[in-house]
This record gives C-alpha cells, sequence and structure tokens, in this order.
C-alpha cells in the first residue's frame, strides 16, 4: 500500500475547506457488564470474564445494566443534550467472529440523549462543537490476527478472540458535522476530544485511557473547494488512540484529500486506519462492501423510559464541568488564558489544584507541575498523572520550603528521590540527609575549615576585597553537599573575617 | 389403575403421601417410553439413568421432610428447546446435535425446585418453526391417535408424549400456537401464559417478542398446577412481567362459567374449517350457554390479516436470533480444515447445520428488514400487530373471554404439507392473533370430527394477565364434556 502523494498543508488550506465529524466511544467504567454480570476489570486472563449470555450462548437474554444507562443520562446532560423520555435498544446485525451474537445491541433512530453541544477553547476562540447523539451500546469481544503482514485480518495464518472485552457498556458520541474550524480544525478536533475526556473524568464514568481503548476516537474529514458550500465526500478513520494522533490524523487527512482532488480524483467514502508510526492513513473497508445492519428494536429488552424527575435530580447533582472550573480556577489563581491554556495542554489543572487543596500555594503548585515535574513527565514519556508523585507529596514538599527546611535545590532532590521511589518526602529527606544546615556550630566548623583551606581568598576579603567572598560560600556549599543556607554561610564568612558589606 | 393412567395432580398426592415413591413413577413411565417410544417418537434424548437419579433426589428430599409442591416427583417430557445441564438441548437442529448447555434454563430450574422429574427432552419442529413436527432435523412423531399423522408442531414431541401416556405433563413454547395446535390435534389441553408469564431465560429464541413457554396436561388441572410451578416473574429475563402469577390452580378446580360473558370470534369459521371441527366447536359454544354463560358473536376483521404480520415479524426475528449459530463457540463446525476463513467456515456450517424451512425464514426475515424494504415489511407488519392488539382491548370490553376452533382442521397425515409451506402455516390461522397480542390462550379438547374420528380444540382467549379466564372456562367445558363421554375424550383413543 502507498502512502501516495500529499500537499502541503498551508497549500491545501488555501485551496480547500475542511469539514470534521467525531464520533467517540467511551467503555463506560461500570463494575459489571450492560447485559450480563460478569466482571470488567481490564487485564484480565482471556475470556475469564464470560457467561452464557455475553457469549451468545442459546437461550440467553440480555438484562440491561442501570448503573451504564444513569451514566449515559449524566454524560448526556453534561453535553447539554435533551434526554428521550422513552426510547428502545437496537439490534444492528452483521456477521463478525468477534461479536458472540452477530448482532450488537445498541441504538438506532431513539437514542438517550440528543441534540446538545460542547465548547471548547482553541487559540484563544470559543468554538460550539454541536452534539448530534448520545447512545448506549456494548463493546465487541478483541480479536488478534495471528501471522500476516498486517496484523489485520486480511492475510493472517489464524485469528484468537477474547471475549472479556465483549459486553462492555460502550457510550457513543457523534457530533454534528463542524465546518468552519478551517485551518485550526486539526486543533479543534484534538480540542474536542480532550474536553470529551475531561467531562468524563469530572463524571468519574470511565477512567478515559486511549492507550487501554476505554476511549476511541473515528475521525471523519472531508474538503470542500474555497468558496463552495457543498460538502466532500467524507472518509473515516478508525483507530486514532492519542490526543496528539486526532490531531494528526486530521492533517493528514486533509493534506491526502486536498492533492487527490488537486489531481482530479474523487474521494471515495470509505473507512481509513491511521497508523501513528508514520502518521497517515491507509484505506480500509470502502463503500462497495458496506454492510445492510438490518436494525430492528430489541425484542429482548424493554424501553427504557427515564423518570422526568429523575433526569433532573441527576442534572441538579451534576458536578462542576472541566470549562467552568477552569474559569473558575484562572480566576482564583490569578493567571492569564496563555498560562491556562499550558496547564490545560499539559493536563496539570486538576493536580494543581489537588495540590493547592492538600495546602500548597497556588503558584509553587504550579512551578513545580509545570516545571520539574513536566520535565520529567516529558523525559520519560510518562502523562504527568501518572508520575509516581502524589499532590499531597507537592504540597509537602512546598510546605518544607516556605519552613526554610530545604531550598529550591534541596527540594528538587527530594521529588527526585520519592520518583525513584525511595518514600515521601519526609522519609527522603530523612535517608538522603538533604535538611539545610542551620545548626550554626556545624555551619561554623564547615566554614572554619573552608577559610583554613583557602587562606589566599581569604585573605583578600579581609583585605576589603569582599567579591573574593562568593568563592568562599561555594566553598561551603560543596563541603555541605548543598545543604548549607548560602546566605547565611556568606553572613558567618564576613564576620569571621571582620568585614561587612 | 396403572400408575401412567393417573393425573399428574394424582401421582403427586401419592407420592406426597407415601403411596408410591417418585422413582417407582419415573420407572413406570420409563417403561411405558420404551414399549411405544419406536412408534410414538416423541423424544429426541432419553437417559434412563440420569431420570432416576432426579427421582431418587425427589424421593430423598421428601423423606427429610423438605416441603415441596404438589408435583414432587411427577414426571414430566420436557420440550428440547430448553437448556438443560444434565442432557443435551438441541432445538431439534443439527447445528446443535450434542450440545451440552452449561446452564439450566428458568423453566428448567423451576421444574427441578418444584420437585419434577424429567424423563427426556421431546421433538420439534427445527428451532420450533413448523406445525407437525416433521420439520425435525432427526426424526418425525407420530400422533397417538393415528400414528400416520402429525401430532401437531411445534411441540408435537410433548404433546404426543402426554397423549400417548409416556407422561403426565409436558412443557411446551407457543411462538405462533406450537402449544395449542399440538395440544388440539392430540386431544390434549395445552395453555399458552399471557407473554411475560413465564420466563425465556434459556428456551431457545425463535421470536423473542412471541415465544412463550406454557404447560402441556391431559386435563386443566394438572395444566394449571404445572403452569403455577414454572411461571412468574424472572429477574433473567427483562420481558417477563413483575407481577403474581394469575391464581390458575384456584381458577381451574372452579369450573363455573355462569354469568360469564363469552364472544365469538366471528372471523373464524367458514370456508377452509373442516365440517367436524365447526360441528364440535359450535356444540361446545351451545354447552357454555347451557352452562350459563352469555354467548355474544365479536368481530375482530384484522385478525384475518395476522397470518402475514406473524409470518414477517416472526422470521425478522429469527434471522437476527439464529445469527449465533456460527460455528465459533459451540455446535456443529464444518469445513474447519486450515485453508478455510472464518467466513467460509460459518457459511458452510450454516448451509450444512439449517435445515430447509429455517433457512427459508432466516431469508424471510433478512429481507423483511433490510434497507429499503423494512418499513413496506417488518414496519408494516408491527402496525398490523399494534391494530390486533387494539381489537383484542376492544373485544375485552364486551366479554370476558374469546373462543374459537383452535386450528382449522384436524390432525393431517405426515407428509401431506411437507412440501407446501403456505398449506402448513394455515394450521395457525386461529392461534396467531393471541401471540400477536401477547394475550392468555388455553386449547382444550372438545370431542372427536365425524369424518376422521380426530380430536378437536376449542380455543379459549383471555386478555393480558387473565390467565385464570382461561382455565375457569376450560375447567367448565372439560368438566361438562367429561360427565357427557363418561371419561375423558383421550380414553377414546385406540390402544397403542
Amino acid at each position: 500500500m502507498t502512502a501516495g502523494t500529499i500537499m502541503p498543508y498551508d497549500e491545501a488550506l488555501e485551496r480547500f475547506e475542511p469539514v470534521l465529524g467525531l464520533e467517540t466511544h467511551v467503555e463506560l467504567g461500570t463494575r459489571s457488564k450492560m447485559f450480563c454480570g460478569c466482571k470488567t476489570t481490564f487485564g484480565a486472563p482471556p475470556n475469564t470474564q464470560v457467561c452464557p449470555t455475553c457469549l451468545a450462548f442459546p437461550g440467553a437474554l440480555p438484562v440491561a445494566n442501570a448503573q451504564a444507562i444513569e451514566s449515559t443520562i449524566r454524560i448526556g446532560l453534561a453535553l447539554n443534550c435533551s434526554i428521550a423520555e422513552w426510547c428502545r435498544f437496537a439490534r444492528k446485525n452483521y456477521f463478525y467472529p468477534d461479536m458472540p451474537k452477530n448482532y450488537q445491541i445498541s441504538q438506532y433512530d431513539e437514542p438517550l440523549c440528543f441534540d446538545g453541544y460542547v465548547d471548547v477553547e482553541v487559540d484563544g476562540k470559543t468554538v460550539r462543537i454541536e452534539i448530534e447523539r448520545v447512545h448506549l451500546e456494548e463493546d465487541t469481544g478483541k480479536s488478534t490476527h495471528v501471522g500476516g503482514a498486517t496484523g489485520r485480518i486480511h492475510g493472517a495464518d489464524y485469528s484468537i478472540v477474547d471475549y472479556n472485552r465483549a459486553g462492555i457498556p460502550l457510550v457513543e458520541i457523534v457530533t454534528k458535522p463542524i465546518p468552519g474550524a478551517d485551518r485550526l480544525a486539526p486543533e479543534v478536533a484534538r480540542a474536542y476530544v480532550t474536553e470529551l475526556r475531561e467531562i468524563m473524568r469530572s463524571l468519574g464514568v470511565s477512567d478515559v485511557r486511549m492507550e487501554e481503548g476505554s476511549l476511541r476516537c473515528d475521525v471523519n474529514v472531508s474538503l470542500m473547494p474555497r468558496g463552495s458550500s457543498e460538502w466532500g465526500t467524507r472518509t473515516e478513520t478508525k483507530n486514532v488512540n492519542s490526543l496528539r494522533s486526532v490531531e494528526r490524523a486530521v492533517r493528514s487527512e486533509i493534506e491526502r484529500q486536498a492533492a487527490v482532488l488537486a489531481g482530479g480524483g474523487t474521494i471515495t467514502q470509505e473507512t481509513r486506519h491511521f497508523h501513528e508510526d508514520t502518521g497517515t492513513t491507509t484505506s480500509g473497508r470502502s463503500k462497495e462492501e458496506a454492510q445492510d445492519y438490518r436494525y430492528f428494536p430489541e425484542p429482548d429488552l424493554v424501553p427504557i423510559a427515564p423518570d422526568p424527575a429523575w433526569v433532573a435530580e441527576l442534572k441538579a447533582a451534576l458536578p462542576e464541568l472541566p470549562s467552568v472550573k477552569r474559569k473558575r480556577l484562572q480566576a482564583e489563581w490569578g493567571l492569564s488564558d496563555l498560562d491556562m491554556q499550558a496547564m490545560h495542554n499539559a493536563d496539570a489543572i486538576d493536580l494543581v489544584e489537588a495540590t493547592v487543596a492538600a495546602g500548597a500555594p497556588a503558584a509553587d503548585a504550579r512551578k513545580w507541575w509545570m516545571g520539574e515535574l513536566a520535565r520529567k513527565s516529558n523525559e520519560s514519556g510518562t502523562p504527568l498523572a501518572d508520575l509516581p508523585i502524589t499532590p499531597e507529596q507537592i504540597a509537602r514538599v512546598t510546605e518544607l520550603v516556605a519552613s526554610g527546611a530545604l531550598n529550591d535545590k534541596l527540594a528538587r532532590e527530594v521529588l527526585e528521590g520519592v520518583l525513584a521511589g525511595e518514600g515521601t518526602p519526609d522519609e527522603v529527606v530523612e535517608r538522603r540527609g538533604l535538611k539545610i544546615v542551620n545548626d550554626e556550630g556545624e555551619l561554623s566548623a564547615i566554614i572554619d575549615q573552608v577559610l583554613a583551606d583557602n587562606a589566599d581568598a581569604a585573605e583578600k576579603v579581609r583585605s576589603g576585597k569582599i567579591a573574593a567572598a562568593g568563592a568562599l560560600v561555594g566553598g561551603v556549599m560543596r563541603a555541605s553537599k548543598g545543604k548549607a543556607d548560602a546566605a547565611r554561610a556568606r553572613q558567618l564568612i564576613l564576620e569571621k573575617l571582620g568585614v561587612s558589606e | 389403575m396403572s400408575l401412567i393412567r393417573k393425573t399428574a395432580a394424582e401421582l403427586g398426592s401419592m407420592i406426597a403421601a407415601g403411596e408410591v415413591s417418585a422413582v417407582e413413577v419415573a420407572e413406570a413411565h420409563l417403561d411405558r417410553m420404551a414399549e411405544v417410544e419406536p412408534k410414538v417418537q416423541a423424544f429426541l434424548h432419553v437417559d434412563r439413568e440420569v431420570t432416576l437419579e432426579q427421582a431418587r433426589a425427589v424421593d430423598a428430599r421428601l423423606r427429610a421432610g423438605e416441603k415441596l409442591g404438589p408435583l414432587a416427583g411427577v414426571p414430566i417430557a420436557h420440550k428440547d428447546i430448553f437448556t438443560t445441564r444434565d442432557m443435551p438441548t438441541t432445538a431439534a437442529s443439527k447445528i446443535l446435535e450434542g450440545w451440552r448447555p452449561p446452564y439450566d434454563a428458568t423453566v428448567t430450574a423451576r421444574l427441578r425446585e418444584a420437585g419434577l422429574v424429567i424423563l427426556g427432552k421431546t421433538n420439534l419442529d427445527e428451532f420450533a418453526m413448523g406445525s407437525s413436527t416433521e420439520n425435525s432435523a432427526y426424526h418425525p412423531t407420530h400422533n397417538p391417535w393415528d400414528l400416520t399423522k402429525v401430532p401437531g408442531g411445534s411441540s408435537g414431541g410433548s404433546s404426543a408424549a402426554v397423549a400417548a401416556y409416556e407422561a403426565p405433563l409436558s412443557t411446551g413454547t407457543d411462538t405462533g400456537g406450537s402449544i395449542r395446535q399440538p395440544a388440539a390435534v392430540t386431544g390434549i389441553v395445552g395453555m399458552k401464559p399471557t407473554y411475560g408469564g413465564s420466563s425465556r431465560y434459556g428456551l431457545i429464541a425463535f421470536a423473542s417478542s412471541l415465544d412463550t413457554p406454557g404447560p402441556f396436561a391431559r386435563n386443566v388441572l394438572d395444566a394449571a398446577l404445572l403452569h403455577e410451578a414454572f411461571s412468574g416473574y424472572d429477574p433473567m429475563d427483562s420481558t417477563s412481567i413483575d407481577a403474581p402469577v394469575p391464581s390458575v390452580v384456584e381458577a381451574a378446580k372452579n369450573p363455573d362459567v355462569a354469568g360469564m360473558r363469552i364472544g365469538v370470534v366471528k372471523e373464524f369459521a367458514g370456508e377452509g374449517y373442516q365440517a367436524g371441527v365447526l360441528a364440535r366447536y359450535h356444540e361446545a359454544v351451545q354447552l357454555l350457554e347451557s352452562l350459563g354463560a352469555k354467548v355474544v358473536e365479536v368481530s375482530c376483521p384484522s385478525f384475518t390479516t395476522a397470518l402475514p404480520a406473524y409470518y414477517l415479524i416472526a422470521p425478522s426475528e429469527c434471522s437476527s436470533n439464529l445469527a449465533r449459530f456460527d460455528a465459533m463457540r459451540y455446535g456443529l463446525r464444518v469445513g474447519d480444515d486450515g485453508t478455510r476463513s472464518a467466513e467460509e467456515v460459518m457459511a458452510l456450517t450454516r448451509a450444512a447445520g439449517f435445515g430447509p424451512e429455517v433457512k427459508r425464514r432466516i431469508m424471510l426475515g433478512t429481507y423483511a428488514l433490510s434497507s429499503g424494504y423494512y418499513d413496506a415489511y417488518y414496519g408494516q407488519a408491527q402496525k398490523v400487530r399494534t391494530v390486533i392488539a387494539r381489537e383484542f382491548e376492544a373485544a375485552y370490553q364486551q366479554v370476558d373471554v374469546l373462543v374459537s376452533p383452535t386450528t382449522p382442521t384436524t390432525a393431517f397425515p405426515i407428509g401431506e404439507r411437507a412440501d407446501d409451506p403456505m398449506a402448513m402455516y394455515l394450521a395457525d390461522l386461529c392461534t396467531i392473533p393471541s401471540n400477536l397480542a401477547g394475550n392468555a390462550a388455553m386449547s382444550v379438547p372438545c370431542g372427536l370430527a365425524d369424518e376422521d374420528g380426530l380430536p378437536v380444540g376449542l380455543q379459549i382467549m383471555a386478555p393480558v394477565l387473565a390467565d385464570d379466564r382461561c382455565y375457569r372456562v376450560g375447567a367448565a367445558v372439560e368438566q361438562a364434556l367429561e360427565s357427557r363421554w363418561g371419561g375423558s375424550l383421550l380414553s377414546k383413543a385406540p390402544q397403542l
């Protein structure tokens, strides 16, 4: 499969205008599956979380998970959707080995939530993304295709299926077409998925880990020539497994489609696969093979009819949503838009907030998370939140600095120790012996030794060349392994040499 | 009188009183089965030892003083469409040949809790699709009244087993008449409870919105006892109704129709109905009137459209329900020689594993649900279904129950309709409306047709959750007719 030609992004945007659409699947974090009592623990040995229902044994029946329905309604409310007063599940019929019933229980023309929106900030602008629908369905099993070059089913020697994932509740969130994002389309797509992820987190309905597949995104892109108002044919790119990939997939698809269109070709309505390594997409299933899913209302389940009073209660009990919270925190912390955006991009806001809640001043909390820890996160490729250090521990470090027990340099070492698994900040201070030397006797002894070892420099200072004291302070810091309070050492040196500044 | 001629209620009392053991009762029936099965062929699976083990366990529970229901120790023939842990479950299809389910259907579990002893799994039309049991992938079943005739279907193994005194009770499932029609043509009692009144969990699905488990027995009271034993709310079946089971046993014990309003469905008579069937039916209606019921004629014009609507809805659901038989996780697997893809193995397996009627319905249903045809077929059929339900509701404003012949004809010869699906489908003409509306309905014997001497059934239909009315009326008809006949209709059947 060739990568094909591409048109450079700037040129593509000069000639064409992109229209986006995003379909996002979120695996809900319910304890049991959507239609049976099986557990949903990630990473369990294959086919250990299965039963007659999720394996589609003859005679087995589904029973809807009430928690999943509640979570979906809360998601709908958080996305400003209307909630259906009455709706049904539907069967989506197609044969595939990882789908035990050979139909998926989903929703068709009666979604649980519909007509909502979410606002995202991109480049200082607010973009409103309209939500078409939010519906509930079940996940499929997971196939692994062994042998063959592509890792896909065609050309594989054989395939194995793990049904642990089959039947895990899945919420599908579909946007309306998003025109007008223009050259910011890749960033808008990314900002939208980021916002969804944070909303899910704040609702506590999913762990939304893209790398584990609990948040998956399909990206629809079409182009229309500048000046035209007729949308082009769209492609749907699947397998987009990180926020960065969402952005890259949109960009790459714009560049590819622009080249095809500019060369007089037409875009095929098809599914494409995104490749992390190259950042490009390749053709998957085309429309010629498109399925007729023969949707019909699921006769094994009764309709869902949420009591409007209950929906109102759920709405009233929604947590503060991320965008509202960001505005509040920005005001509380007195930060510029740019600083706040940087924290948002680094996924640091919740961490800073928790650190502040644990007693740290906002400025200090932000300094550590956005400085030292952001650096560690970049170096190790670990998301900030996954670093082995807690907001409480950062708060403790800022407390030790404020009390004078640590300086910034020592504090960095403490953080290093905590990250290396040496224990709590206090334990690291204890084990590494990192307390500032503020025992005057000990400091005095160190200074005496340094003065004796550097008689020339001492003499210069004594004779009035106070600038030479710097070298002596440096000697004290070295001798104390950085634990001395440099200002106090300088004071004592000058005292001992009988000079003043 | 030998044990096999006794009613289930009598056997239950004798076992409870210690007059006879469950093992002795089971042995008597197993012996009867050994004697007549070569002629009747009602069963697909019999395992004497598994059955006796169940009987011994019931005897032990009773000896230990455990309080069991009125049917403890009574044997039962179980339709081979309910999953059973200790016996294979095939739905009479090659695609499930030898399959041993890892779980019991709710109906099976409740039979066991009540202490019923399962004699074996009975034959049926493959996946319950048919009206003669000829569509079984294994063998046909013969009507004990005339071995050259069909026992009805799809639950023909269950009706034949009870009519042949192989079992006092049996289970069936009724999707379009699969309990009532076999009961009618074998001269026994068959009841389709209100949809949702009995659990579908572990019942291998044909058409989910229609399938209803129900009882067969040789008399109305026995049917009521079995109905009570396995019905009622099941949290494993979302469509089961969370309401008390109607007091069907009490109704069966009070055969009093004085003052009841009985509606005769005008549309179910006339052309296409066998004269002997209509004669017995009209006599039964006169009988009810003579017992003090108020009989009125009721018109339900949409009932004549029930058959086509049913043959769109049921196949549509079945085309989806049977998709799971794909050779991946259980059952038959054909062509998996390492050179073929999963899709090819699926296709070969389904081609080899399903019989012609099952394939016909899968294709009908797939077509009816297809994009561009859905509204004209499935969608339209659902509208007809709604209209039929409304006509029932309107009728029940005027009357307490509706009556009709259960079937247009008596049992037909094996092979006669096998190549004519439309003629076969007509066997369910009168029974289908109650399935579409989810109502309760029963068939009770009302005599023998003059022209062939074969049994005729009276259908009694009642509103949702008014199953007890079927039993009250059925018991009244049974009592009056049996006193006229000097015994049960079945006692007139020829000796096997």
